[in-house]
């Protein structure tokens, strides 16, 4: 059962941000698909509720050469996953959001309102990640622009300070010879990831490592970088045995917890196992 | 808590509701405007008994409120069928036997109806891809993917004379 609450309408961005400046227990709704069970499991109960589905300022998709791409607040999952510069330039974007939920999820559901959920079993946090997007977020007093890896503090906790909503998804053009690849391990396709892997590599002239990004999900409280794991690889030749020992320090790295679905050896277990396959899928992708 | 007055229109009529705004989509349907052919499922936004069209793509109307709806044109089951005959989906899981207890069956035609909207030549790949948020538990799914490819075959198709 749903408390009371008041429910806010603004028509623009500048209403919209207006409005949660002014209204203290205030949360903001878009799809809902993530929002609206936890509000019926009565584990928040807001005040008042902002409606931003119709704010159509912040509904697109952008992309150029330079500044790469731009995905808006109230994009839906349906929109990134049909459009054909994501296909063109992000497909690892692509094939995560084809098994993000159900069809029905995506085609209301927004990719920067699963963001702001922090649920660390989402499925969009680690691929942006890899792909080193940025998240600009905004209130009444101004806008501010940080690394999503920055952006996740804790269980269902953000850097979103009061007043401030997130405006936008910024991904940048992946350099030459870079390869990105996401997997979550999952008993129904359309679940949730029990953990999920994703990692991007960029090779140099010599086909050596330049560069990787390993980014764990659902392997702890937020979305989280294997930082060991990717200075490992950094100017490595990369082969199978250096993948497995990769998913070895990952593995080592995470702190999962135990839930019905797994316990943390288990977790531990298939984050060494769909990292070493993660890695091997970004490297062959780069290799081209 | 302020109620709102809202028009949905659904299956192409107008609605006006007097509504608290935490009435979800598949309330207003059924409780509100009387079309009980929507199913309430698991409210969990898993089980798709609850699944209607918005603007001919599907949702889930335990996960949409009811004041977000507006301005859109929403199906239901009910507003398959054309002039009294039914939809060509729904003449294929009645040739096919695509249901058993028919719970599931609600939201799985509009599923169905949703992915031949979009892809009208679905593989079975795609057709299974397609009701995946939609969980049957006595039909054991082949008879609803035989019905969607039936339809995608053009078994149905409207003799045109």
């Amino acid at each position: 059962m749903i408390n009371d609450f008041n429910y806010l309408k603004p028509g623009t961005l500048k209403e919209a941000l207006a409005m949660y400046a002014e209204h203290d227990d205030c949360k903001v709704i878009c799809g809902g698909q993530s929002l609206l069970i936890i509000m019926r499991q009565g584990m928040i109960a807001p005040e008042y509720l902002l409606d931003i589905k119709h704010v159509d300022e912040l509904n697109y998709i952008k992309f150029d050469k330079k500044g790469g791409l731009k995905i808006g607040a109230t994009t839906t999952h349906h929109a990134v996953e049909k459009s054909d510069v994501v296909k063109a330039n992000y497909p690892a974007l692509v094939a995560m959001e084809n098994k993000l939920a159900s069809i029905q999820v995506r085609n209301w559901g927004t990719i920067c309102g699963n963001l702001a959920h922090a649920d660390p079993a989402g499925d969009p946090a680690p691929v942006l990640i890899a792909l080193k997007a940025n998240i600009k977020v905004g209130s009444a007093k101004g806008e501010r622009t940080m690394a999503l890896d920055e952006f996740f503090v804790d269980y269902f906790e953000t850097a979103l300070q009061k007043g401030e909503l997130v405006l936008e998804i910024q991904v940048p053009v992946p350099q030459p010879k870079t390869g990105t690849a996401y997997q979550k391990f999952n008993l129904l396709e359309s679940d949730m990831g029990i953990v999920g892997v994703a990692a991007s590599i960029t090779l140099n002239g010599n086909k050596k490592c330049k560069e990787a990004k390993i980014v764990l999900g659902n392997a702890g409280p937020i979305p989280k970088r294997s930082k060991r794991a990717e200075e490992f690889l950094a100017g490595k030749a990369l082969n199978d045995d250096v993948f497995t020992e990769a998913g070895k320090i990952a593995s080592e790295e995470c702190e999962p917890v135990a839930d019905i679905h797994a316990s943390e050896e288990y977790r531990k277990h298939l984050i060494s196992v769909l990292t070493k396959r993660i890695l091997k899928k970004a490297y062959e992708e780069a290799r081209g | 808590m302020e109620k709102r007055l809202i028009t949905l229109n659904v299956n192409g009529i107008d609605y006006e509701l007097y509504i608290n705004p935490k009435t979800l989509l598949v309330e207003a349907i059924r409780d509100y405007i009387g079309l009980t052919g929507t199913k309430r499922g698991c409210d969990t936004v898993s089980c798709g008994a609850c699944t209607v069209m918005i603007d001919g793509m599907s949702v889930k109307s335990c996960a949409v409120l009811a004041v977000q709806a507006e301005g859109y044109k929403i199906t239901t089951v009910e507003g398959l069928e054309k002039d009294g005959k039914l939809a060509p989906v729904q003449e294929a899981f009645l040739d096919e036997g695509a249901y058993q207890c028919g719970f599931c069956t609600a939201g799985m035609l509009m599923s169905a109806q949703a992915l031949l909207n979009e892809n009208p030549n679905p593989t079975e790949w795609e057709i299974r891809e397609g009701i995946e948020g939609n969980i049957c538990r006595c039909t054991g799914y082949n008879s609803i993917v035989r019905a969607i490819q039936a339809v995608a075959k053009g078994k149905y198709m409207e003799v045109k004379s």
